[in-house]
């Protein structure tokens, strides 16, 4: 009698850790569980060692250390052929000298079914990714986009309840990308399996995800939905890592659980939401958003208020940016819509920004 | 303006190209006259010597002549006419010392031939002339009753022929009968030797396939740092020079080598083992010799093999050894054929390690051509058994292509 399960602890990894040469550790004490069917993203830097952990969970690496476990079952000593993964690989590993059939049938040619369920199967197969008419091509004949279909084809074809995915689209071009997120999420919601997702492209993780487990080196640093990533990052990796982010440095003067007040390095008093700031006195930094502070004017005035001096522009095309010095020669930049509220600044206008307490997030300064 | 060029666009685009190509030519010209120097003339001299012989022709010119009159099917002898003139070139060949030569060249197409013609040719030389024309051809038929076989005759004109298939039947076991017809000689020599070297070349490709797979595996998936080192000792025996590793061989094999003393100290045999001068020596000393150029591809070839293949045959259910049969094996094939095609090609026409090693037993089709070029001195014979070789080279490149398409070669 198995355990039984929780379907929000699908798939669970505890404590795990990783180290090529038992000296260093690529991955650092893993712990996450994933629903059933839930969407799970794993986004970091190259070497953050999200890569491994997908590896650990499809069989192809060892665990140093912790556990793994499908349905309850731990999987580490199960060999990857009997695990029933699906995984698409970064360079997609279709087959060469196999057409897109042959790579297709393959896994349930492997599994024994009789021929005329394997037919079916692959025929629907095409279907669904809309290739019914490249079944007799080979991979060398098809487009960066086509293959990236049939790779997700072939891992979903033997219907595993767990798909993995490797980067898929980092060698496709951005406007494929998009098609192709747009794709997998498709398949994702009609097909109702569970997806790990590995990428360090963070809109490629906003727009997809359930959930995205943010890595740096080999340390899980938050794992939230996509809105909490970007609204409330929990420290100043994330904050910086998920969109984009200006960072003051400041000394904390008060802090409560919602609300941190803290002089910055160019003297003005600010309030902000608290993050992970430290007790009054210490150093900490101010994470704003540039599309959260506005050119301060007779309209616009919110909580906050700093003086700041005009450099120079980026013209964007949707948007513009503005750069500014603060009296303390750090800089700063602010985004704005492209419309016709846009002001014209000259070089050494000096005005003054503003933003809401609620857009502020006091942070400590550096993780480790 | 309209969308293509004008007549003169054209033509100055085309000077350009010309031009270019031109300069990128003269860059390979050095290179082109030294191949068509060492390379395509020889082997052009080879195929025209093997069909062009007109050695006995400037020898007897006026005989052969004479006897193209004569019917070689009657069983006659050629006329008197004919008997005369041989004598008078015979005599003043041998005034010249050239007799010798016809003598060698005559034999070749009827044995024995050799010392009857050096016999009359010394009688011949102290006659007078006169007296050899008077004589209406008695004097030549009286010296040695072999002079009245037609066989002999028919041979004088056969190897009077200066455009001749004389020595492609001959290296393919056959002779021309005396009614014309083409039939197989008593003694088959060269077919067996082809036989043999073919026999002899696939063993050792399929020898150093199946050491250089597991090999070029291990060094492909080893770190690079490992595999770098490793190399160094595949290499080994190309910085080494073939005699010394052929050398070495002979040590190792002989009979009283370090492979009989070894066996004879673990008490396995008590005779030594006839290992060296045979077959068994000149296949192993080759698969050793051979094995980088097998190693060398195959390695290139599965380095370049995303290791992510395997693991996708395997994340779709499969096991390691099927996986590996069906989809690793296959992407090696480029690598194996090509090491395949390089070492078959390389060994059918090996000559330095089994004329060393070798013995009788263990000679390829290359030391017998060797042998005419430098023993019987029959170049015209070499020739012909070479230029077959090359044919049977190239037929079987054909072959390859079809079976398997040259394009999936992949030399590294």
């Amino acid at each position: 009698m198995p355990p039984a399960v929780d379907n929000s602890c699908y798939v669970q990894f505890k404590n795990v850790k990783k180290s090529y040469d038992q000296r260093t550790l690529v991955v650092v004490d893993f712990t996450l569980d994933i629903a059933k069917g839930e969407f799970v993203t794993l986004l970091g830097p190259s070497g953050s060692g999200k890569t491994t952990c997908l590896m650990m969970l499809a069989g192809f690496e060892d665990v140093s250390s912790g556990e793994i476990l499908v349905e309850g079952q731990p999987i580490t000593h199960i060999a990857p052929y009997h695990r029933n993964i699906g995984m698409v690989f970064q360079h997609y590993a279709l087959f060469p000298h196999m057409t897109v059939e042959e790579n297709l049938a393959y896994p349930l040619k492997v599994r024994k079914l009789p021929d005329t369920e394997v037919k079916r199967r692959v025929a629907d197969s095409l279907d669904l990714v809309e290739l019914s008419n490249f079944g007799k091509r080979y991979p060398g004949h098809l487009s960066g986009g086509q293959r990236q279909r049939v790779a997700l084809a072939r891992s979903l074809i033997f219907e595993p309840s767990i798909v993995l995915m490797d980067e898929p689209l980092g060698a496709l071009d951005k406007n494929l990308r998009e098609q192709m997120q747009f794709e997998i999420k498709r398949l994702h919601e009609q097909l109702g399996f569970t997806a790990i997702y590995v990428t360090h492209d963070q809109t490629e993780a906003l727009t997809m995800s359930d959930r995205i487990a943010v890595f740096d080196q080999g340390v899980v640093q938050q794992c939230a939905s996509p809105d909490q990533l970007y609204e409330r990052p929990s420290n100043a990796f994330v904050a910086d890592f998920i969109g984009e982010n200006n960072h003051l440095a400041g000394t904390v003067l008060q802090r409560n659980n919602d609300y941190t007040e803290l002089q910055l390095s160019d003297g003005s008093r600010v309030k902000a939401l608290t993050g992970d700031c430290p007790e009054a006195g210490a150093a900490c930094v101010l994470a704003v958003r540039p599309e959260n502070l506005f050119i301060a004017s007779d309209k616009v005035a919110l909580d906050n208020r700093i003086n700041a001096t005009f450099i120079t522009q980026l013209y964007v095309g949707d948007f513009i940016r503005y750069f500014f010095q603060l009296e303390d020669k750090s800089e700063i930049m602010i985004k704005q819509l492209n419309d016709h509220q846009a002001p014209k600044l000259s070089a050494g206008a000096v005005t003054s920004l503003t933003w809401s307490v609620n857009d502020g997030l006091a942070l400590n300064l550096s993780t480790t | 303006m309209p969308a293509h060029l004008s007549i003169k666009e054209i033509a100055d685009s085309q000077a350009q190209l010309r031009r270019k190509k031109l300069v990128l030519f003269a860059f390979t010209l050095p290179l082109l006259l030294f191949v068509m120097l060492a390379f395509v003339a020889p082997i052009a001299t080879m195929l025209y010597r093997s069909v062009y012989h007109p050695t006995v022709a400037q020898l007897i010119p006026q005989t052969l002549k004479q006897m193209q009159g004569w019917e070689t099917q009657s069983n006659t002898l050629p006329d008197n006419d004919s008997l005369v003139t041989f004598a008078l070139e015979l005599k003043s060949l041998a005034a010249e010392r050239r007799s010798g030569k016809l003598a060698e060249e005559i034999n070749r197409v009827f044995p024995g031939a050799s010392s009857l013609i050096k016999s009359t040719a010394r009688k011949l030389k102290r006659l007078d002339e006169q007296e050899i024309i008077s004589s209406q051809g008695t004097i030549l038929l009286d010296s040695h009753k072999k002079w009245h076989n037609p066989a002999l005759w028919r041979a004088i004109a056969s190897a009077g022929e200066v455009w001749t298939s004389r020595y492609y039947l001959t290296a393919l076991d056959l002779q021309l009968s005396p009614e014309g017809d083409i039939e197989s000689r008593d003694t088959r020599i060269y077919l067996k030797l082809y036989w043999k070297s073919l026999r002899i070349a696939l063993l050792i490709t399929l020898l150093t396939a199946v050491l250089a797979f597991p090999l070029s595996y291990f060094l492909a998936n080893a770190s690079s740092a490992k595999a770098n080192t490793l190399l160094v000792f595949v290499l080994l025996p190309f910085w080494t020079s073939l005699l010394v590793r052929t050398t070495s061989w002979i040590a190792l094999l002989q009979t009283n080598g370090v492979v009989n003393s070894t066996l004879k100290v673990l008490g396995i045999i008590d005779q030594p083992l006839e290992l060296l001068y045979t077959e068994f020596a000149t296949v192993i000393s080759m698969t050793h010799i051979l094995l980088p150029f097998m190693v060398l591809p195959l390695y290139s070839v599965m380095k370049n093999i995303d290791p992510s293949y395997f693991r996708a045959a395997l994340s779709l259910g499969a096991k390691p050894l099927p996986a590996f049969a069906k989809i690793y094996f296959p992407m090696t094939l480029p690598g194996l054929s090509a090491g395949a095609l390089l070492v078959f090609i390389i060994s059918i026409g090996y000559y330095i390690t089994p004329a060393l090693v070798g013995g009788t037993d263990g000679q390829m089709i290359s030391n017998i051509i060797a042998f005419h070029m430098q023993s019987s001195n029959n170049w015209e014979l070499a020739a012909a058994l070479g230029s077959l070789l090359l044919v049977l080279i190239l037929a079987l490149y054909w072959l390859y292509d079809r079976m398997v398409g040259v394009n999936n070669i992949k030399l590294g």
